[in-house]
């Protein structure tokens, strides 16, 4: 088992080997990707239809590109960069005129006003155990469809996908200092809407008014 | 630091930023206030919460379609697959 492993091709090896037209290694650098970055599109898109083009376009784009690959990231966070242009490109042509760009700056880009949390309890268990409950699944897409998108993306990005906040503000052709005060409002957001669900009640308590 | 304040560098802190004057205050500030302490925790427990899950599965039928379309286009630019690559063969067209 052990030396199977070790006899693994790496992500380069089978990178090379795809760049020399080796279809199946191809496939097997993409294997996992595929699930990713349709759960990406997904999130992002909410209709499977789109979902499928981006998924699509997203690696067929890879396939054109292979050449082009520096390196400087894990082959995961390029396909993922790609597949994050593709949905938003389809999300700003859904959008039309009738939205605000996404890079658009409002007053609500600084801290000056960052909304303070009101229900404030331990969750009465951890993540990964709520996680396991399968309508759990549905109401924190519920919950995270409820942002505005311009909160919602960069909280998919960087914190669902783990791309740097430098990497989501290119995608979202934002500073990086906007990325980072609209990820605190969506984290703060989702963590107000989800610890009413999962916050242990018996627990609540305020914030020290002394203390602040 | 104030809870405020330290609402307003929560994000460098849950990131996991490296040690700073800030972080310093920062951690000091959460070692005297429960409350913050637990919106701290919320907030990893919240993110840890949407990577735990991969709420979507991608259809069955997309799969097999999106395969023979990579197929297609990998034909295109590389020759008929199982061929010997950059052969100059001409590809398969649909």
């Amino acid at each position: 088992m052990e030396s199977q492993l070790i006899n693994e091709p790496t992500e380069l090896e089978l990178l090379r080997q795809a760049r020399s037209g080796d279809f199946a290694a191809f496939q097997q650098l993409i294997d996992n990707l595929q699930p990713r970055v349709y759960g990406l599109a997904m999130r992002i898109l909410r209709q499977p239809q789109d979902a499928e083009d981006v998924t699509q376009l997203t690696f067929v784009a890879l396939i054109e590109h292979l050449g082009e690959f520096r390196g400087d990231s894990s082959i995961a966070t390029w396909v993922l960069k790609i597949a994050s242009n593709n949905a938003l490109k389809v999300l700003r042509k859904q959008r039309g005129s009738k939205v605000v760009s996404f890079s658009e700056m409002s007053t609500a880009d600084n801290y000056s006003d960052v909304p303070r949390p009101e229900f404030i309890a331990p969750w009465s268990r951890p993540a990964d155990e709520i996680a396991q409950q399968a309508e759990v699944q549905h109401e924190i897409e519920v919950a995270l469809s409820a942002l505005d998108d311009k909160y919602r993306l960069v909280f998919i990005l960087r914190d669902i996908e783990g791309l740097s906040v430098r990497e989501t503000a290119e995608i979202m052709e934002l500073s990086e200092s906007t990325v980072k005060v609209r990820l605190l409002r969506a984290r703060l957001a989702l963590r107000e809407r989800l610890t009413w669900k999962f916050g242990d009640a018996l627990q609540a308590m305020t914030p020290n008014p002394n203390h602040s | 630091m104030t809870c405020e304040e330290l609402l307003k560098a929560l994000n460098d802190h849950v990131d996991g930023a490296e040690l700073s004057e800030i972080c310093e205050e920062f951690a000091t500030h959460l070692a005297g206030c429960n409350p913050c302490q637990v919106v701290v925790d919320n907030i990893r427990q919240t993110i840890s919460l949407y990577r735990a899950g991969q709420p979507y599965t991608m259809p069955a039928a997309f799969q097999d379609r999106l395969q023979q379309s990579l197929k297609w286009r990998w034909e295109k630019k590389f020759g008929k697959v199982g061929m010997e690559p950059n052969s100059g063969l001409p590809g398969k067209d649909i």
